[in-house]
């Protein structure tokens, strides 16, 4: 509880400082603002609370090491509370009444949605740290996270191959917007072109912070025993993670029989559950808090260390994620950016970014592609360990190219870049 | 099913039955190059599996088990097993002098993990307890095979047991499906009616196939018996869903119902519109994880009876809360229904942003204890969850126990008489005002319970009553206002429809379909399905 109450105070230490941001910036020239947009309450808060705390661990590293172009990095945390609308609310807030340089934001797509129109307006620059189902190009918005090609799709494929299990029958199951039903639209042309017929695709939905499992469990299973071999790709969100992985473990459907590959669930979001009977469920990514290398090292040893500091609750068991890895990475590429531009101004950051690289937790030195605003990422799959981590069971050998228009969706061949 | 299973299994077989004839002669160290694959990649850790499996003992066993346990790992050259802080070499047993941290944890894969259960199956078929003989049974028959009918025959041939006599038997049928004699295909397609399991409704729907002109199956009477057969299967399927789904029902019911049962008693009987009712359930929540908190710090050993102790503290702690609300605000506002909707409304935001400033807005974490964790297979595919079966006998409990009090004790009349007449109540010497605190009380309190449930299956967090206010006013409304058991039939009703209609057309449409129901359904009978008869009924 002490921890808690130490979190809460810092939390309203924070929130004072940003209020009094004004009379701070006395030394205004000496200082350049960044927003950080994360929904701190709400659904969403399960997994955007700790991209909130690494952006800040990120800056801090900035500013302890000289700073941008000789000037400290001054955050402006703002909270969404998983309100869609109060995202583009709190946005045109950061860009016009903040005047921040950048914002490092969202996680579900919906709220990337409701906030392009304002940086589009505002020319304002978003860094967009989440893996999303791509069909989207903006020239205000660089995209940190996965495109479906360098997440949705290998795993499917893995999922098809022996080790994988071969499977033969996929159940699509999701949150109900934006981002599932794109994915599982490309999905389902992916199958199609790799002979899977439409009877052995089942696809569900549920409503945000959906809490009762049991009938979707049941027809899951159903499906299952109807045939060939069946596994689950789950593009479900937020803390309806929860019950739908307790609901499975009760269930005793078991991943050597309907493995369950989650393209919006890691280590933070594992952490409210009992993993034991998960383990063996499967999930994509572009980096695990379980890779080994120096660089990763290092970011979790930096991470622990910032939460201890911090007060962050339970600060003995926090995780590193691919969202946070892809924060991290976003802030620093900014940075290199501004340095390289000689301004914080968006279109000369925006066009000193392309091209930029980066040595990554992830293990690979990561590129900024020089015309799409998506980064040149690793593919890794990990299955579900008993003590919440993953296992890396598969991976790339190479960063891959994203392709934001997918190619198995009618009408995009054309459009590659901006 | 892979060749590199089917070797595995056969030679797991040859193994059990070399096993049979030594009884177990005394075995030297397992020899290293067995444990050679365990340094390539998961094909060769597949075939090392293989190898031990065949090679067997107490030793092989102990390598499989530290495997399955990621206890098994490589440094250099050597395979060694990890124990907490020491490590001991594979091969021999013996204590290796390598530091645990220097040791390469092997990893499991699926593909692995799925060749270890096979392994562990075969080989606790023949000498495992009943428990084990039945998991290993029904493991092996999911990938029967020609290799495995001489292991099912000796099974069989040793086993007492109905059950996994039963699950041996149609493992046997199906594969002698397949079978060249058809007297052996009659007989099996006969014993596959006594399943319930679907797959094997589609290898009997296989045998019905036509090819051009050719039955798949050439025997007339084999395919009148797969036949037959398939329709019993169909028969028990679809009872066991219908059980199924009834049952998810009667969960979500008894979920809606013990979120709704303290605003039955508030909104029912004292007429109360208390919007603050969630973050009563809320508290209740709370209060659970405090004891949760409490129990892993100070006996971590009772950790899995935390829910029980969490019982009267989720009750007291909702109450209190209650009475604080009714004495500061709702006392000054009885029989000014548009106010007090207000003010509660105004109490849930408050309580909401305070539980956010005292523990914090992200949801919190409450395990299932070990006792409700897991569930009991009615059929294949129906699985009836421990937690939910607890939750359906505590919602029972709590019905009891509001039913005694409220019948059976000195305040239940007092609460009855103060709201069937206040004036006549207060005449004959009951202090209503003391009553009224006191029945809130015991509503919140029993908002308490149902957060305690809540937080066995669904998130816990400072909104988490916002998602429940509406579908507990639905139920009370529903249920006829004023009455206990309207608002019983009421939740259950209405767990089993929305369980059906979203069996039937999925989650999002289901929650459309039921409130537009619910509409309906008020416009016709605004009463409710209970109404109050006689002369209470206008007041």
């Amino acid at each position: 509880m002490q921890t808690r109450r130490n979190f809460i105070k810092a939390l309203a230490l924070s929130a004072s400082i940003a209020a009094i941001g004004a009379p701070l910036g006395a030394h205004a020239a000496d200082t350049i603002k960044v927003g950080i947009l994360h929904s701190l309450s709400g659904t969403m808060a399960i997994s955007e609370t700790a991209l909130k705390n690494v952006a800040l661990m990120t800056i801090e590293e900035i500013n302890a090491s000289g700073g941008v172009m000789g000037k400290k990095l001054e955050p402006v945390v703002v909270d969404p509370a998983s309100n869609w609308p109060l995202f583009a609310e709190k946005a045109r807030q950061l860009i016009s009444q903040d005047k921040v340089a950048a914002v490092f934001g969202c996680w579900t797509s919906v709220s990337r949605k409701s906030v392009n129109p304002v940086f589009k307006e505002l020319n304002g620059l978003l860094f967009y740290p989440v893996q999303y189902e791509g069909e989207e190009l903006e020239k205000n918005v660089f995209y940190t996270g996965a495109a479906p090609n360098q997440q949705a799709i290998p795993a499917v494929e893995y999922l098809m191959s022996a080790e994988g299990g071969g499977a033969k029958r996929f159940v699509l199951l999701g949150t109900d917007y934006v981002y599932p039903r794109t994915t599982n639209k490309i999905l389902r042309a992916f199958l199609k072109s790799k002979g899977v017929a439409d009877a052995d695709i089942m696809e569900d939905y549920t409503p945000f912070g959906h809490s009762d499992y049991q009938t979707i469990i049941a027809n899951i299973k159903k499906f299952a025993s109807e045939g060939k071999k069946t596994a689950v790709v789950s593009t479900i969100n937020g803390d309806s993670n929860v019950p739908f992985y307790k609901e499975l473990g009760n269930a005793g459907l078991k991943a050597t029989d309907v493995p369950v590959v989650a393209f919006s669930v890691g280590e933070e979001e594992l952490r409210g559950v009992d993993t034991k009977p998960l383990v063996g469920h499967l999930a994509a990514w572009n980096y695990f808090m379980t890779v080994k290398n120096p660089q990763n090292d290092a970011f979790i040893k930096k991470y622990k260390d910032w939460a201890k500091k911090n007060g962050v609750p339970n600060a003995d068991t926090v995780v590193t994620n691919d969202p946070m890895e892809a924060t991290y990475v976003g802030i620093h590429m900014w940075k290199q950016a501004v340095e390289k531009a000689k301004s914080t101004d968006t279109d000369k950051v925006i066009a000193a970014l392309g091209g930029q690289t980066f040595k990554a937790p992830s293990g690979f030195t990561l590129t900024m592609d020089k015309t799409n605003h998506h980064l040149h990422k690793p593919v890794y799959i990990g299955e579900v360990r008993a003590d919440g981590q993953f296992d890396v069971v598969w991976k790339t050998k190479e960063p891959i190219r994203a392709q934001p228009w997918s190619p198995f969706i009618a009408g995009n061949e054309g459009k590659q870049g901006l | 099913m892979e060749p590199a299973m089917n070797r595995l299994l056969l030679r797991l077989v040859l193994f059990c039955a070399a096993l049979a004839c030594l009884a177990g002669p005394a075995r030297a160290a397992l020899d290293p190059a067995l444990l050679a694959g365990f340094h390539g990649d998961f094909s060769s850790r597949v075939s090392a599996i293989e190898a031990l499996g065949v090679a067997g003992g107490d030793d092989a066993r102990r390598v499989l088990a530290a495997l399955e346990e990621g206890n098994l790992g490589v440094a250099g050259e050597r395979v060694l097993i990890v124990d907490g802080d020491a490590v001991r070499d594979a091969a021999t047993g013996e204590a290796a002098d390598v530091a645990a941290a220097d040791v390469d944890l092997i990893t499991v894969n699926n593909r692995v993990r799925r060749a270890l259960s096979a392994a562990h199956a075969a080989l606790s078929l023949l000498d495992g307890e009943r428990g084990e003989r039945l998991a290993a049974a029904q493991n092996l028959s999911e990938n029967a095979s020609e290799t495995l009918l001489p292991l099912f025959e000796r099974a069989l041939a040793a086993e007492k047991d109905d059950a996994v006599r039963g699950v041996l038997t149609r493992a046997m049928a199906k594969v002698n499906l397949g079978a060249a004699n058809p007297a052996k295909r009659l007989q099996a397609a006969e014993a596959l009616g006594e399943s319930s399991d679907p797959a094997v409704k589609n290898m009997l729907a296989a045998l019905l196939q036509k090819n051009g002109d050719a039955w798949a199956e050439p025997d007339v009477a084999v395919r009148s018996a797969a036949e037959a057969s398939i329709a019993a299967i169909d028969r028990r399927v679809a009872t066991a869903q219908h059980v199924g789904t009834v049952f998810s029902g009667l969960s979500l019911g008894s979920i809606l119902l013990l979120a709704a049962l303290g605003l039955a008693i508030t909104y029912g009987v004292m007429g109360i519109i208390n919007m603050a009712h969630g973050e009563l359930l809320m508290v209740g929540a709370y209060a659970t994880f405090m004891v949760q908190t409490l129990f892993r710090g100070y006996l971590p050993g009772w950790l899995d009876w935390y829910v029980v102790a969490a019982i009267p503290v989720a009750f007291f702690a909702a109450a209190l809360v209650g009475v604080a609300m009714e004495r500061l605000v709702l006392r000054h506002l009885y029989g000014r229904p548009l106010e007090s909707l207000l003010a509660t409304w105004g109490l849930s935001l408050v309580l909401i942003q305070a539980m956010r400033v005292i523990v914090g807005p992200q949801n919190v974490e409450l395990a299932n204890p070990s006792w409700m964790s897991g569930g009991i297979e009615l059929a294949a595919g129906v699985v009836l969850p421990w937690n939910r079966i607890v939750i359906i006998g505590f919602a029972v409990f709590v019905l009891a126990l509001i039913w005694l009090t409220m019948q059976k004790t000195r305040l239940g009349m007092f609460v009855r008489a103060v709201t069937q007449n206040r004036p006549m109540a207060g005449c004959v010497g009951v202090p209503t005002a003391r009553v009224d605190t006191l029945a809130f009380a015991i509503g919140a309190g029993i908002a308490g319970l149902g957060g305690l449930a809540l937080s066995q299956i669904a998130n816990v967090g400072p909104a988490m009553g916002q998602g429940y206010i509406v579908d507990s006013f639905m139920v009370v409304v529903l249920g006829g206002v004023g009455q206990l058991a309207g608002a019983v039939w009421a939740a259950l009703g209405l767990g089993i429809v929305s369980k059906f209609l979203e069996g039937w057309a999925g989650a999002v449409i289901a929650k459309i379909l039921v409130l537009v129901f619910i509409i309906v359904f008020i416009q016709k009978r605004p009463q409710g399905i209970f109404a109050l008869k006689g002369r209470f009924a206008d007041s």
